[in-house]
């Protein structure tokens, strides 16, 4: 297979993923609004009755249902559909990104479009590994609908043809550094998907008026909760990333840290989230105050990667742009 | 610990006097309230360093900004924004946010050597109530159920406390030993990277191809230290520039950008010492005696020699020229003032040469394909006896007068008017940047941040929880099992615990419930 050939067989293969994230989100979206039974309003979470937690301990296990009459048929089946393509789209644009890698003949992250490639990766293999061990179909709206925002600006404003890498990022602290940050963004847009839809459901526990779709989703105290265990699952990962990148800092530039833009962002965007834990341990912190900080720490993760890579003149600018 | 530091309440009024004061601030700011309002601090004095220019790292771009913001400029540069990592004011919010993390770090860890030595507590009156609980019978005797429990919690690594009817079990001591280590390190941190900015060094220079460099300050184009180095006493290494070699990318979007550049260099490791051949390459520093030298730039030095008026040759030697733009336009001066009469000339060199009527002589292609020198030659005074330091980068031209102008191409020579002398452009070298590194505190540092990340994954990852076992003779004989768990950090599922100690009392027992 020619060159070319392999570049437009990963183009394909992204805009394919893209074609299949669309009817996911058609069918996260009618499982979202789907009208159907709704008893018992307020303890309302669509989870699957899990085999063997029934029992004596069924009313200690987080994840049962409060009664399986709530659990909408139609809805449920549009939600299943839409994993199952979210599932099919993840592996097509996996088949994507290996295809520009072997194209370039290096990692796929030499410029913004490929990082925004990988990135959408992350935010589906995140999202993904979450639905493995618990039911979390009324979140594929919003991550499928993020995911797609990310690929639609890498095909239409980020687009680079593949080429070389620049000696600076001919390193395996490269492959290292970058690949813990790429699935840090994921992990954390995750969990800034589900803060919006905790602030969302909090804010209509605390009127009493959780109805209509705002229902659909588990209580605000179990969002809270999973949007904490993945932030701090990727909070020592980015860490990591830190470290990493500063050890290749060192060796390429002869310092491991230098108060670049890029390099003073990733420590803004540490230093939130190590606010956002402080905040949970902190009285008159914790729940949405705690939720805002992680909401910018993501901001400032954001900031990072489009305002630093095109607006700030920064060692790190390898935007190919 | 997580209780205690929840627990505080709003602030209440400062007391009278001053050890009442004292005491009061110190608890301010030891509280979890202030940690996290310093913190937001950093996160925020950091900002203004990533939109400005900072003299640190671009010097020019911060004076154009200066010079561009007559009203803003000086002040802002007045209250250090244009070196806020070294301003005063972002010292004080990080050393503030220390010494409240040392006044906390402290007292806990105190606390949690006590617990670590200290028993669970006993278990509650009623466990029907708690996360889990479970009940069943066992046709064991009491005595029989509780050995059998603490026997099997003990051998899974709990810390077991037994008492009249009840076991109780507590593990995850390892969580806070893990947030405690996490802090510390991070004040580890901070020292490591005080030590290497008091003790480390760092340099600039230019190396012509074919020439050499030994480590003394004299040879450094740009040196700057911490307080406590003694610049007299550099490492005593030195080595030869062989050979530059570079590559550009020629096709694809990217056309022009560096592909390859490496620096094969003679290494004289202290006086006297064997030499050694080595190859420097972008993120392949040479590590020689403690210090490390880093490729960081290269370009050329077009070879000008110059005759003056009696036909003496002035200057024989590759001139560097510094870049200007990704294709290598670059620019540089010949200064001869023992020339009869005294010269200087201005120069652009351009790899692949073009003119056009907007941009003027301008490089298309970084690699020499098409190599062009444009000359301006002056004569008069350079003034370089004005004791001013000059560049020698530029010529300051205020006191000459303009000879003329020629474009060469290589092996041309240009006859200046009135016989004053002559300029040849007689071939292209090479020259590579490099800088060079000393910093002490960098191992520290990378094991300080180890140790933090480690410490951080425990105090996330290990979870702090306790279970209990109570049992109560029943009617019939048997024996009423109740079990149940309390988990206490707020994020995790109890029941896999429970379910562990459920198969502990299950596995031994002789009849089936
Ligand atoms: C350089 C400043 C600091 C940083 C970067 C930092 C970072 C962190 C991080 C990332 C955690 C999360 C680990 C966990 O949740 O177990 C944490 C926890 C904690 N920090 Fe800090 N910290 C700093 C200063 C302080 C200070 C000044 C205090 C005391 C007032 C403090 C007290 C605590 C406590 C009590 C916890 C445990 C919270 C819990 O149980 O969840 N930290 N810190």
């Amino acid at each position: 297979m020619s060159a070319t050939t392999l570049a437009q067989w990963s183009n394909m293969a992204v805009y394919a993923a893209m074609f299949i994230l669309i009817m996911a989100l058609v069918a996260f979206a009618v499982s979202f609004a789907a009208r159907g039974r709704r008893a018992g309003v307020t303890a309302t979470s669509p989870q699957p009755v899990s085999v063997g937690a029934a029992g004596p301990m069924a009313k200690d296990n987080p994840e049962a249902p409060a009664s399986a009459a709530v659990i909408d048929e139609s809805g449920r089946r549009a939600g299943n559909i839409g994993m199952s393509l979210t599932w099919l789209a993840t592996g097509v644009l996996l088949v994507g990104v290996v295809l520009r890698g072997i194209w370039a003949e290096r990692v796929p992250w030499g410029n913004m479009y490929e990082f925004s490639l990988t990135m959408s990766l992350g935010i589906l293999a995140v999202f993904l590994i979450v639905s493995l061990q618990r039911d979390v179909r009324w979140l594929g709206l919003p991550v499928v609908g993020i995911t797609l925002l990310s690929l639609g600006l890498a095909v239409t404003v980020l687009y680079t043809e593949a080429a070389q890498l620049v000696p600076a990022l001919k390193s395996w602290w490269l492959v290292i550094h970058v690949s813990a940050a790429v699935i840090c963004a994921g992990a954390f847009t995750v969990s800034t998907m589900i803060t919006l839809l905790y602030l969302w459901r909090d804010r209509a526990e605390r009127r009493d008026v959780v109805r209509g779709m705002v229902a659909k989703l588990p209580d605000a105290q179990r969002l809270d909760t999973l949007a904490y265990r993945i932030i701090a699952f990727a909070f020592p990962l980015w860490t990591f990333a830190v470290i990493s990148g500063a050890i290749w800092a060192e060796n390429a530039w002869g310092r491991y840290w230098g108060w670049d833009p890029k390099e003073t962002w990733a420590f803004i965007t540490w230093v939130v989230y190590a606010g956002y834990l402080h905040a949970r341990a902190t009285a008159g912190w914790r729940g949405r105050r705690a939720a805002y900080i992680s909401i910018l720490g993501y901001v400032s993760l954001m900031i990072n990667y489009f305002g630093v890579n095109l607006f700030v003149n920064s060692l790190h600018s390898y935007s190919g742009m | 610990m997580t209780q205690t530091m929840t627990g505080e309440k709003a602030a209440p009024l400062p007391p009278m006097g001053t050890g009442g004061f004292l005491r009061w601030a110190w608890r301010q700011l030891t509280s979890m309230r202030v940690a996290l309002i310093l913190l937001f601090l950093l996160a925020i004095a950091s900002i203004p360093g990533s939109v400005l220019p900072q003299n640190g790292t671009d010097p020019v771009r911060v004076d154009d900004w200066i010079e561009n913001n007559p009203t803003w400029g000086p002040l802002l540069e007045r209250f250090g924004f244009f070196d806020v990592y070294a301003a005063p004011w972002f010292a004080a919010v990080y050393l503030l946010l220390f010494v409240s993390l040392i006044g906390c770090v402290l007292p806990r860890s105190l606390t949690h050597l006590r617990a670590l030595r200290s028993v669970p507590p006993a278990a509650p009156r009623r466990l029907d109530r708690l996360a889990g609980f479970q009940s069943m019978t066992d046709s064991r005797s009491p005595d029989e159920v509780l050995e059998a429990a603490s026997e099997g919690l003990r051998g899974r690594r709990w810390r077991v406390a037994r008492g009249d009817g009840w076991v109780a079990a507590e593990k995850g001591y390892l969580r806070e030993t893990g947030n405690l280590l996490f802090h510390v390190a991070l004040v580890a941190l901070l020292i490591s990277v005080a030590y290497g900015a008091l003790f480390g060094w760092r340099g600039n220079v230019i190396v012509r191809q074919g020439t050499g460099f030994s480590d003394t300050l004299t040879q450094y184009d740009a040196w700057g230290g911490g307080r406590l180095v003694n610049p007299d006493n550099l490492p005593p290494f030195a080595f030869t520039l062989d050979e530059f070699l570079v590559e550009f990318e020629r096709d694809s979007s990217q056309r022009g950008a560096p592909r390859l550049f490496e620096a094969n260099v003679t290494v004289y490791p202290s006086p006297g010492a064997e030499s050694e051949a080595q190859t420097i390459r972008v993120n392949e520093p040479l590590v020689v005696d403690g210090a490390k030298v880093f490729l960081v730039g290269h370009g050329y030095s077009p070879v000008l020699i110059v005759r003056d008026a009696l036909g003496r040759v002035v200057n024989d030697q590759g001139v560097v020229f510094l870049p200007q733009d990704g294709n290598f336009t670059s620019t540089g001066v010949v200064k001869a003032p023992d020339a009869r009469p005294a010269l200087g000339i201005q120069g652009l060199f351009l790899p692949t040469a073009a003119v056009d009527e907007i941009r003027g002589p301008h490089s298309t292609f970084p690699a020499p394909d098409d190599p062009a020198v444009f000359l301006s030659a002056w004569t008069g005074d350079l003034g370089l006896d004005s004791g001013v330091p000059q560049s020698i980068y530029r010529l300051d031209t205020a006191n000459m007068t303009q000879l003329g102008l020629e474009s060469l191409r290589q092996g041309q020579t240009w006859d200046l008017p009135e016989g004053i002398g002559s300029v040849e452009f007689a071939g292209i070298e090479r020259w590579a940047s490099f800088q060079i590194a000393h910093d002490p505190g960098k191992e520290p540092a990378l094991i300080s941040a180890m140790l933090a990340l480690g410490g951080l994954m425990l105090s996330l990852f290990v979870r702090r929880r306790r279970v209990w076992v109570r049992v109560s003779p029943s009617e019939t004989g048997d024996t009423v099992v109740h079990v149940a768990g309390l988990m206490r950090s707020d994020d995790a599922d109890l029941q896999p615990d429970v379910t562990e100690l459920v198969d502990i009392l299950t596995e031994g027992r002789p009849v089936s419930r």
